[in-house]
């Protein structure tokens, strides 16, 4: 429970970020609210020799308003997220989905940059992120470019990231009023969802039905061409064969796609207000 | 007004709340200056032989001050620790030619730093041959793979075999049911992981800090494995975070820590991590039951069958003794013509078993509910009409069972009929009935448990007593020594009580003091559920005895007859009778002498609390999830001295007995890999997932103590473990489900509710 000898070095800027990156090329890894890093490294499943501390650069903490997106800086925290006005009113199903990961502790130092970065298939923001349609804006030594949340996520804790790059915001759809959907499965308050849903204007994704937050689009279809949520969530698992593990076969995490996908289409249409 | 029976907060609280308790790992001793620190290299391999050990990249790191292995310990082997048990299953210290569990101790690194530990047990290099690993109670049966090939079986003890069974038991019922239940293996999950510390220098004593449930037994361990004079071991005990029935005697990590201490003249400090204590501190429950019950069609039980196969994991512990307590208590409150049981114990590639809240108890309670229920649904019965009709009726003299027990007092339909009156049990099933009419997704499920157990049954040191020290000091204190030991239970506070309400003292001037061999030699320690009744009972025994030396001493100070001395409980202090102004109190008696008693109060044998408990849940029987809305617990333990800390050990024990209906298993995979190593994956309850109690009160004392009480410390694991699961099975019977096993994690409880809608499409039925 105590990590492999490390240094640590904090970062002071985006800027900085690049620089301290480029000095310590792959030995290094960044750190942001540690609640994914850190207790890998406690058992040691990672051992990167230096940490660049990207937590405190006040440039990339922030949610604001850019014409018909909202911007959030990549080390808002999960609490932040939950709690903005301008989220909970323009992207509620963000606001929602923040406020169910882990515990308050774990929502207070956990970023948005981190989780989605990390890329967990278990995970909330990542589906959250992929339903809202997001973008990522991601900084490296030659600028900024912009990757959908879809083509982000690549296979377990596995993105588009280059290794000289950082996210460092995140940008989603203004859609107040849309009727949101969001059902995590899980044993107890605190944990991981089993299968997750979110859901927002017709788009779907699931979590923890795959290697990446996954798209039933046959749901998406059977919505767009008219059918009935029942229908729909019927065919949510069409394609999907997510791996069995000691909390979920095959079979049953099916099941609950299927479940839980009508549940959250439900709950978005007796939401929708637009 | 006597303060017994009163709700007085717990003495201990304040300081824990704010400062914290100085547990093991924070422990500050001068004895303890410059210690070095320990970590144990643990196997990662569930069953292999050990080619090699490689030590000596470990030892060129800086800071790494000595590394052992098996051939360097030269301590007892630890012999299987009951007689019955086959003795060959032997253990050493450090694995030395094989190793039998994932955690299993395999080399120890000394390191003068406790934050290089990790980073110089890594550097221990060992090679394994791997072998099969045996997981599963019946194929370790079946003695295809051994864990001592010498040995010829993996049967630790039988207790009683298929031989003893009557081929003709069930002859003369109309219905038979049969079913297989899993008790599964369950982590005790204490807040406090396990730690200890040692000072051992050169031609002196050994000096050994444990958390532990009881000093004595400890060091009685400690020395035994040391192989010393237990003359030459003093054990004391911190704060302790927890126990729950795995921190009796001494664990192999303390053996070698203090081992470690006298063969460096250094001292020593381990502590592990919560990993470790997943891998490695004992686990718990890990029973197959077939339980096989027969009757009439109206309703009467008449035979009851138990047949057990127990898991003790790698070496036999405790967990060996354990079915044996199930076979005791097998009829439960109920009246058979004829009950019989057998129990088997094998060793798998697993974490040793040993006592968990409730110890075999619980195992007992949960067969014979499910196979109350099981019946009750074969005949079309209201499971509590079945009870009902069946239990033992009321006594008021100690009621001998086929079995053996004998139970002090009960009245089980009461209890019953009190947790089915608090819960609007008729009106629940109203309620259940209008949701499987309307097909809701939430679907009720009302569960309910009758039980009866065994506290106080012995001690550590044997015999069901305990002693206690009680002094009063001249100003006014007092001080107990207690050879109980409490982590959590709140002796501090229920030991003042006792003595308080004899000798007119506040409590706030009572210090408890517990867990030193050096002030208290003698002692049973503190589990199954003995402390109140046996310990409480040695305090208000001595102090008693107390007043009694000072009427002598008093008398003689005020020149009066003992007759005419009378103790004032206001003034704590005697008065001559018709002489107002001669007085004298018991503070003031200690000044010319010191006033202080030791007492031994012996218990004529084990008592038997009992109670019912009504569990009420929902499933989303479109998901499989069931969650806890409401449990109704009658627990009757005889006289409650104080209901602050009585219902404590029922909110601790009910969450813990839900948790195992619900969450709780410990998994390893067919290798012997636990699944289940970290709090992210073994899953206890949280607060939020249970609901506000309702406990019920009932007051039957027991004869066996002066103030008739009895415990309370593992109700709630007996009680609400199989109301809780029959509950799950409840809600979903209109499906066609009879038995779902424990855990009933969503998974299991949507699969069951497939199977059973399969079975009944199958059948031609509807379902
Ligand atoms: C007990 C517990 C329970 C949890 N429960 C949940 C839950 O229910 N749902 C859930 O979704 N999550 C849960 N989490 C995870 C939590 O949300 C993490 O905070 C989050 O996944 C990672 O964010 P972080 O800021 O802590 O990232 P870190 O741990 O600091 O970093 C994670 C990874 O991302 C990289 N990284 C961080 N920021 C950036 C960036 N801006 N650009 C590029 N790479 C970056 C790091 O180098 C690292 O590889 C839980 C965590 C814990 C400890």
């Amino acid at each position: 429970m105590i990590p492999a000898p490390f240094d640590y070095v904090r970062a002071t800027s985006a800027e900085h970020i690049l620089e301290l990156m480029a000095q310590h090329g792959d030995e290094a890894k960044l750190l942001a609210g540690g609640h994914s890093l850190l207790p890998m490294m406690k058992v040691r499943l990672a051992s990167p020799t230096v940490l660049i501390d990207i937590a405190s650069v006040p440039e990339l903490s922030y949610v604001k308003v850019d014409g018909d997106d909202l911007v959030i800086g990549a080390t808002t925290s999960h609490a932040t997220v939950a709690n903005s006005d301008l989220i909970q009113a323009d992207a509620p199903l963000l606001s929602y989905a923040a406020a169910q990961i882990g515990d308050p502790q774990i929502r207070h130092r956990g970023t948005i940059g981190g989780s989605l970065a990390h890329s967990d298939p278990a995970a909330d923001l990542p589906m959250t992120l992929v339903a809202l349609d997001g973008t990522f804006e991601l900084l490296g030594p030659s600028g900024t470019r912009s990757v959908k949340a879809e083509d982000f996520f690549i296979g377990y804790f596995e993105t588009a990231l280059e290794h000289d790059e950082i996210i460092s915001a995140v940008r989603v759809p203004r859609r107040p009023g849309v009727g949101w959907g969001y059902e995590k499965f899980t044993r107890r308050a605190n944990d991981w969802a089993i299968v997750g849903i979110a859901t927002v204007a017709g788009r779907v994704a699931m979590a923890n039905m795959g290697s990446i937050p996954a798209r039933p689009v046959a749901t998406e279809q059977a919505l767009a061409g008219g059918q009935g949520i029942a229908e729909a969530a019927a065919l949510a698992a069409d394609g999907i064969e997510p791996a069995g593990d000691m909390h979920a076969t095959t079979a049953y995490r099916q099941h609950l796609a299927r479940v839980l996908t009508r549940r959250a289409l439900e709950t978005a249409a007796s939401r929708n207000q637009a | 007004m006597s303060i017994l029976g009163t709700r007085v907060v717990r003495n201990e609280d304040p300081e824990l709340l704010t400062k914290g308790g100085t547990y093991t790992d924070d422990l500050i001793d001068e004895r303890l200056d410059g210690a070095a620190h320990l970590i144990f290299v643990r196997s990662p391999v569930a069953h292999a032989r050990i080619l090699s050990i490689d030590t000596s990249e470990a030892l060129k790191l800086p800071g790494v001050v000595a590394v052992y292995t098996a051939a360097d310990v030269d301590l007892p082997i630890i012999n299987p620790p009951m007689p019955m048990f086959n003795q060959d299953m032997t253990q050493t210290p450090l694995a030395s030619d094989k190793v039998r569990y994932v955690g299993e101790p395999v080399a120890i690194v000394v390191c003068d730093d406790p934050y290089i530990r990790e980073d110089a047990a890594e550097l221990v290099e060992v090679e394994y041959d791997i072998l099969p690993a045996v997981i599963g109670m019946p194929n370790a049966a079946k003695d295809e793979v051994l864990l001592w090939e010498s040995v010829g079986t993996n049967t630790v003890v039988d207790f009683g075999t298929p031989d003893d069974l009557d081929p003709n038991l069930f002859d003369d019922c109309e219905v038979v049911v049969s079913h297989l239940i899993q008790n599964q293996r369950i982590h005790p999950a204490p807040m406090e992981s396990r730690s200890g510390a040692a000072s051992w220098p050169e031609g002196e004593r050994l000096t050994a800090w444990i958390p532990s449930q009881g000093a004595q037994g400890a060091k009685a361990a400690l020395a035994a494995q040391l192989g010393i004079d237990a003359a030459e071991v003093h054990v004391l005990t911190p704060d302790v975070g927890g126990a729950f029935g795995a921190r009796f005697g001494a664990d192999v990590e303390m053996v070698l820590t203090a081992w470690v201490a006298g063969k460096l003249h250094r001292p020593m400090r381990w502590s592990e991590t919560r990993y470790e204590n997943l891998l490695a501190m004992t686990h718990g429950r890990a029973q197959e039951q077939r339980v096989t019950i027969g009757g009439s069609r109206d309703g009467n039980m008449k035979k009851y069958r138990l047949e057990v196969l127990a898991d003790c994991g790698a070496y036999p512990k405790i967990g060996g003794i354990l079915p044996s307590l199930t076979r005791l208590m097998t009829p439960g409150t109920y009246v058979f013509d004829k009950a019989e049981s057998i129990a088997k114990a094998v060793v798998t590639n697993t974490t040793p078993i040993g006592a968990y809240r409730g110890a075999g108890r619980p195992e007992a309670t949960a067969a014979i509910e499910r196979a109350v229920d099981i019946f009750a649904a074969e005949i079309g019965m209201d499971p509590a009409d079945v009870r009902r009709k069946n239990l033992v009726p009321k006594f008021t003299e100690p009621h001998l069972t086929a079995f053996g027990a004998l139970y002090d007092s009960g009245d089980y339909e009461t209890a019953l009929n009190k947790a089915l009156e608090a819960a609007n049990y008729e009106d629940l099933r109203k309620e259940q009935q209008l949701r499987r009419e309307r097909g809701d997704a939430k679907q009720l499920g009302i569960g309910m448990s009758s039980y009866v157990e065994i506290t106080g049954a012995g001690s550590e040191s044997g015999d069901p007593n305990e002693n206690a020290t009680v002094e009063v000091h001249p100003d006014g204190t007092v001080t107990i020594l207690t050879g109980t030991s409490p982590h959590g239970q709140g002796h501090a506070t229920a030991w003042a009580m006792m003595a308080s309400d004899t000798l007119g003292i506040g409590i706030d001037k009572i210090t408890v003091i517990h867990g030193d061999t050096d002030l208290i030699p003698k002692g049973g320690g503190t589990g199954g559920s003995r402390s109140l009744q046996q310990g409480g009972m040695a305090v208000q025994k001595a102090s008693i005895e107390l007043v009694d030396i000072a009427r002598t001493r008093a008398a003689e100070l005020l020149e009066a007859n003992e007759a005419d001395l009378q103790f004032n409980i206001d003034d704590s202090g005697f008065s001559v009778a018709g002489v107002p102004s001669s007085t004298v109190t018991l503070a003031k008696l200690a000044e010319k002498e010191r006033l202080f008693i030791n007492a031994v109060f012996a218990a004529p044998g084990a008592t038997f609390p009992f109670g019912a408990h009504l569990a009420v849940v929902e499933v989303d029987v479109e998901t499989g999830k069931a969650t806890l809305e409401r449990i109704f617990c009658v627990d009757d333990a005889g006289v409650v001295m104080n209901p602050l800390l009585f219902d404590g050990q029922r909110h601790g024990g009910i969450a813990q007995g839900a948790a195992q209906a619900f969450l709780e298993e410990f998994i390893y995979d067919e290798d012997g890999n636990p699944l289940t190593a970290s709090f992210a994956d073994y899953p206890f309850l949280s607060a939020t997932e249970v609901p506000s109690f309702d406990l019920v009160s009932m007051v039957t004392p027991t004869t066996y103590n002066p103030m008739g009480v009895k415990g309370v410390g593992e109700a709630g694991t007996i009680g609400a473990t199989p109301a809780v699961q029959n509950a799950v099975v409840d809600a979903v019977s209109h499906l066609g489900v009879r038995h779902i096993d424990m855990p009933t994690s969503p998974r299991v409880v949507w699969e069951a509710i497939e199977a059973a809608r399969s079975n009944s499409n199958s059948n031609g039925k509807v379902a």
